[in-house]
Parts: C-alpha cells; structure tokens; sequence
C-alpha cells in the first residue's frame, strides 16, 4: 500500500487504457474542444435550477451551493463490483448482528472480544436501546459505506456510516444528468441501472413496519426542516418513495402511537426514516430542549407501534474507535473473515504507539473520534510544520479523542479541470439497504478531490462528484 | 395519500405570495404613471403616498423614509427586504414555502419559482432606475403568469390544486379591492371636478393596474367613466381581476375541497357571507353605500375566510 504514483483507475502504468474504460477512452478522444466545457456548464445550470443545493454552515453569503459535478464518470468492473458487493454485504450483517448483541446479551464483551469500557463508556452508546427488540432484528437499515482504492485489488473500508448517511440524492441526480449529457456514451456501454434505489428503499421500510401496521404501511420521511444542509435530499426521497415529508412539528404521540396532523384530522404513521440525529429525535428521552424532534416518539418506539429508520444507538458501531474492531466483529458473529480490509489504525492510547505516531505525524492521517464532514482531520503530507505540531499537542493531551492511520494513496480518476482532463483522488460510497434482505445498489457516490494532490474529498472542504458506473457482464 | 395541514398552509401561501408579488409590481407601476403625470408641485409624492395608504403600507413606509420619491417607494416595495410586503420579501416567502412542500408541487413549479428568486435576488436596485424600473415590473408579471401556467400545465386536479387556487385568488381580491380603493385616497386638485379629466386620468390608471384599460374597450365600447370601471373591477363576471369573479373562483375551490373531503366547513358559509356581498348588488347601491366603506366590508369579509379555511383545514 501507499506507492509514491497512486493506482490510476483508467491509466496503466504503461500509459495503456484498463479494459473497464476502454469506451470512455475512446468518447473522451471525440469530443470537439471545449466539448466538456460546455457539458460542464449544462451540468451546472441543470443543478442549480432543480435547486439540488447544499447549505454550508458557517458561511453567511450563499448559504446553499451546488456541490460541483465532474461530467467524467468513474466506472467499475463487473467482476470488480461484485468482490466489493460480496464483502459489503458481509459487513453490514456483522454490525447489525453486533449491534443486537450489544444492545441484548453482550456477548462479544463477555467473550474479551472488545474491551467492555470501550463500549460501555462509549458516548454513542444508547444505553435507553437495551433489550428493545427492532423489527426483524435490523437496527441499521441505511447505511453508506466509505470506501476507497489503492490499487488494482486493493480495496479499504474507511467509514461505515450507519447513522444517517446522506448523498444517495446526489448518486441519482448524477446519473439523472449524465444520461442527459452524454446519452451517447451510455449507448456504448451496459451500465447496471440505480434508478431502483426509491422503490427498494421504499420496500426496505414497508418490511420492518411494526406488526399492528396494515398491509400498506404509512411512512414519513421526518427532515429538521428547510434551513437544513441536506433538505434537498429528504425532500426529494420522500417524493421519489410516495412518502409523507414531515418536521417535527408534523407529528404528535398519543396513547403511545405517532400520528400526523393532517388536512382531515390526525393519522396514524407506522414507519419514521428520520434524518434528524439521536439527540434531537424525542426531548422527553434525549436532550430536553431539542425543538426538531417529536416528545414521546421514543416510548412509542418502545412499545413497538413505530419503527424508526435506524434506530437509536447506531453509532456505537461506527464509532472510530470501535471500527478498528470490525475484522473481530466479523469473525464472532459470522465465522468468516472479513472480506474487505480496515485501513491500520493506531491507537494513541498506547504508549508505544503513541511515540511512534508523533514521530511520524508528517506521513499520517489524523481524525477526530467523533469527527465527520472532513472537519477536525489533519492530512500529514500536506499539512504544515505549525499543523503537525498542533496536532501533536491534541493527541498528548486527549490521546483517546483521536484515531490516527497512514496516508492512504487514494486512486484517481480523470477529471475534468479546466477544460483538460487531470487525474484527482476519489473515493465511493456505496448505499446499502438492511430490512427483510439487503439491497445494495450497484456503483454508489464517487466523491473527488477536485484540487491538485488533494486527498479530502469531502464537499464542504472543496470536493464534488462523479456519476458512478457498475459494468454488467 | 393524506396531506399534512402545513402542507396545505404552505400552498395557499406560495400562491398567495407569488400574487401578491405581482399586484405589488402592479401598484407601483400605477403609482409611478400617476407620479409622472402629475402637473402640480409636490403632487408626485401625494399620488406616491395615497398608494402606499391602500396598500396599507403608508405607516412602514414612515418610519424609513422622510421623502417619498420615485426611488425611496420603489426601493421600499420593491427590494426593502425588512418591508414584509416588498417583492423581494413576496418572492422569498413564496419560495420559502415552495421549498417546504417540494413534493407536493411540480418540478415545473418548482424550476419556475426557483428561477424567478435566484434572478430576482440577484438584482442590484441601484441599477433599476427609470425605464429599467418599468421593465423589471413587467418582469415581475411575467414570471408570475409563468409560475400560474406551470401549475394549471402540471399539477394534479386534486386538494393541493385547490389550496393553491383559493390561496391565488382570495390575494387577487384583496388586492384588486385595495387598487380600486387608491382612488379614494388619490386627493384631487381643489379646481378640477370629481368626473374632470384628472379624475378620469386617475381611474385610467387604476385599469392599466389591473391590465384593463384594453378589455374595458371590449366590455364598454364607451370612454373610460368612473362608473364604469368600478363596475368592470368588481360586478363583472368576465373580468377575472374583478371582485365578484375572484370570489366565484375561491367558491368553487372551496367547494372543490367539501366534496374531496366529503364535507362542508365554516370556510363555505364565510365564502357564502362574502358573495351576498357581490352579488344581486349594482354600482347605484355601491356608490350610494360609499365605495370606500363597500371596499372595507369586502376585504373584511375574504380575510374571514382566509382565517375559516385555515381553521377547517388545520392550517397552524
């Protein structure tokens, strides 16, 4: 791992094209000049009027932005897809099998398996979950894994996002406009579709309605509302599902059921995919002042008349600190090992550890345990004398709130920059459905780097998109 | 599927704003004219501040500015973002509320509502001076026609339809009954005679507001009379800024939704009150009545049942 020249995901070594692009190749060499930059501003246009925005926080002049697509898509094997397929699967069975058990027996602690204190003290663990029964076992129900290449074979799980990952509006307006841009290209070659995501997300949800539901379930999409980074996406899945779109405000709990203030009088809601955090969904469980979420709507979960998409308490299996314990995860509850690898990660709380790390911050990658968004992570190789020294002085003083790993060389892909083409970092998130089976939808989000050399490739620090394409045979 | 309470709030208000947007440009427009025609010392500001008095709009515009000119009334209804009432406000609460019910709306919709703020909020006002300013205000007609005609191309014939239809036309009627009460408020100059050429000059303009002053030719085949164009904007049936044809229009809206529903509401027999008041009526009884005090019983009488719908249909 971690060659000087990253593995280049069209280009060999040799300059020759890989076979999975060999139809890009060629329909990149026939456009006119300035051919991509004129799809380039299509593209935006088109973004900008269906109002597919972000909101940045912090910023105050614009707050909601058009997260830049790259009109160069990124393509995978088939055969390539399905090893990754094969290990997401595997992994997203073990979390929720763990998270079960965390939240039942615990047996994975009793067996020494993971420290007790790791998880017991673990801020993400929700000790209100324990010995509720979700439906059909399923406690992480949409979840996105964060993956990235180093090499031909070489695939690494970064993340595995099992709160409330977002994005999965961004992977269908992608292929949306890049079917509008260059619908030849699509003609030459067999792209596995991802237009499937509403419907089976849709099906996922009806399958872990609670049993009292009748045979079509009512579900609501529940958003903090408009002033919210990602509305754009709750919005429109809610819409692409034939789902209710509600705030808080929307619902109420009576008699221990949820119900929607509706033209006609109050109905009742059987299934909440929230994308409202842990700590604002009920203010009579979590935190008292939140004014997003629904009072009672905990108990009601509870007492089994709601299901809520994910549970409460995910984030004890996503934990950074917990994610170096997945190949561990694997093997207790499946018996297998794992089939994608962890990226190595060195524990700072070790005392020979921790030496190490500070003698090498220059070449390691830095993240905040309870950190996302690319906020509060340091990049060693292109950070600063003054920024490596800084996070040494974190790390000595809070050796537990940080998690450090090598520099990953993140394959690249050809981008368009300028009307050139120039390889950049990218990495992909797949989106991954757990109700009465898993669903994985074929290809994901391809984020890049759009600056030179960069590896963050996080929207709110400068990256954009790729359509993602899945070859079939 | 059911529609939340708020989503039908959210509706009636988009096409609420989006009017009201409109009929702002549309008072200004007239204000302006009146402005430019006036011959009398100091008179520009007078037909400026009568304008802003039926708009209701007289007191806020007080306590920003000393002097009302072209630029400060137009700076003020059209770009004061702390002037509830401006355009600039108008088009960001519609757009605001679009936003909020993105599903129950067409992209068609969508794209023309989000099109119209994104252009309109880039606007400089210090560049839209003179003739620019006239052309940004048929702009602002423009758009709300387009955003009118993407609802009635695309949208399903079903309760949101007529939350957004009722919301358009009890706006429509309030603001026509306050264009039609500017007149009352226009002072005019102490030599000239109520039916003397400045007063006919004043009731033209209030027909060029409503875009009328060609179909009055239609309707009348007579020289424009105050008696006459107080009847086209408000006994006339085929006049679709007329009071009486806005409150049939919100009537069969509202009936629209008793019988989706299945059932009448208060907001039926609070439309049922408001249309005693148009019809079987004539401009002989109106004037003898008092134009001014009709108006006032009339815009009383649609908020009563802008404040039952929203009672009817959990509106919060």
């Amino acid at each position: 791992m971690g060659e000087n020249t990253p593995f280049d995901e069209m280009y060999n070594a040799d300059g020759s094209v890989r076979e999975p692009y060999r139809a890009l190749s060629e329909w990149l060499a026939e456009q006119p000049e300035k051919g991509l930059a004129l799809m380039q501003a299509d593209a935006e246009a088109i973004f900008r009027k269906l109002g597919i925005t972000f909101a940045v926080y912090g910023s105050e002049e614009g707050t909601e932005k058009v997260i830049p697509f790259d009109v160069i898509p990124r393509i995978i094997a088939a055969n390539e897809w399905r090893k990754l397929s094969r290990g997401i699967e595997q992994r997203v069975k073990a979390l929720n099998a763990f998270l079960y058990d965390v939240y039942h027996r615990q047996e994975i602690l009793k067996a020494g398996r993971i420290p007790e204190k790791l998880i017991l003290n673990n801020a993400a663990f929700c000790p209100q979950m324990m010995g509720l029964e979700p439906a059909r076992g399923v406690y992480a129900h949409i979840i996105g894994v964060d993956i990235v290449r180093v090499g031909p074979d070489e695939f690494y799980v970064l993340e595995d996002n099992l709160r409330t990952p977002s994005g999965v509006s961004y992977m269908l307006e992608d292929r949306e406009a890049m079917m509008m841009l260059a619908p030849d290209l699509f003609q030459r070659s067999k792209v596995a579709p991802v237009e499937t995501y509403p419907e089976n997300l849709r099906r996922t949800l009806e399958s872990v309605a609670p049993a009292g539901a009748g045979r079509n379930p009512v579900i609501a999409v529940l958003t903090p509302g408009i002033y919210n980074s990602a509305y754009f996406e709750h919005s429109f899945l809610a819409d692409q599902m034939g789902a209710q779109l509600c705030e808080g405000q929307d619902l109420f709990v009576d008699g221990g059921k949820v119900y929607m203030r509706t033209t006609t009088g109050p109905e009742r809601v059987d299934v909440i995919y929230r994308r409202i955090d842990d700590d604002y969904l009920d203010p009579l469980t979590f935190k008292p002042d939140s004014m997003l979420g629904v009072p009672g709507i905990f108990d009601a979960y509870r007492a089994g008349n709601v299901t809520l998409v994910n549970a409460p308490g995910t984030g004890i299996a996503d934990d950074k600190a917990v994610y170096t314990y997945v190949p561990e995860i694997i093997e207790f509850y499946l018996g297998e090992k794992a089939l994608l690898n962890n990226v190595p990660t060195y524990n700072c709380t070790d005392v020979e550890q921790r030496a190490w790390v500070l003698e090498n911050i220059a070449e390691l990658v830095v993240k905040e345990v309870h950190g996302s968004g690319g906020y509060g992570m340091m990049v060693g190789p292109t950070s600063t004398k003054a920024q490596h020294e800084e996070f040494k002085k974190k790390i000595i003083a809070r050796p537990d709130n940080y998690i450090v790993q090598p520099t990953l060389a993140l394959s690249t892909c050809p981008t368009h920059i300028n009307n050139d083409v120039a390889p950049r970092h990218v990495d992909l998130r797949p989106y991954v459905l757990v109700g009465d089976e898993v669903r994985i939808t074929p290809g994901g989000l391809t984020r890049v780097a759009l600056e030179k050399g960069s590896l963050v490739v996080n929207s709110s620090q400068g990256g954009g998109t790729k359509d993602t394409w899945v070859l079939e045979d | 599927m059911r529609m939340l309470g708020r989503t039908a709030q959210n509706l009636f208000w988009l096409s609420r704003y989006v009017e009201r947007a409109e009929n702002m440009a549309r008072l200004l427009e007239v204000g302006y004219r009146m402005s430019l025609t006036s011959r009398r010392e100091g008179g520009a500001s007078e037909h400026l501040i009568s304008m802003l008095r039926a708009a209701e709009m007289d007191e806020a515009f007080a306590e920003r500015h000393e002097v009302a000119d072209v630029d400060t009334v137009a700076y003020f209804m059209m770009f004061d973002p702390t002037n509830p009432s401006s355009v600039y406000s108008c088009l960001q609460a519609a757009r605001t509320n679009a936003r909020s019910v993105r599903t129950a709306i067409t992209t068609d919709m969508w794209e023309s509502m989000n099109g119209a703020w994104l252009e309109f909020s880039q606007i400089k006002p210090r560049d839209v001076r003179g003739a620019k300013l006239l052309g940004l205000l048929q702009w602002v007609r423009q758009r709300s026609h387009e955003f009118r005609g993407a609802l009635l191309g695309t949208i399903l014939r079903d309760d949101g339809f007529a939350f957004l239809q009722a919301g358009n036309f009890v706006e429509r009627a309030d603001n026509t009954a306050r264009i039609l009460d500017m007149k009352y408020y226009v002072l005019l100059p102490r030599s000239s005679l109520v039916g003397g050429e400045i007063d006919i000059q004043q009731w033209t303009l209030i027909l060029r507001a409503a875009s009328a002053h060609r179909s009055y030719g239609h309707v009348y085949h007579d020289r424009y009379k105050a008696y006459n164009i107080a009847d086209f904007l408000i006994l006339r049936t085929e006049m679709p800024r007329s009071l009486i044809y806005c409150a049939h229009f919100v009537r069969d809206n509202l009936n629209l939704l008793a019988k989706l529903y299945g059932r009448r509401e208060a907001c039926n027999d609070a439309m049922d009150d408001l249309l005693k008041l148009v019809e079987g009526t004539n401009m002989d009884q109106i004037f003898a009545h008092g134009l001014h005090e009709f108006l006032n019983d009339f815009i009383d009488g649609n908020n009563r049942v802008t404040d039952t719908l929203s009672a009817s249909y959990n509106f919060y």
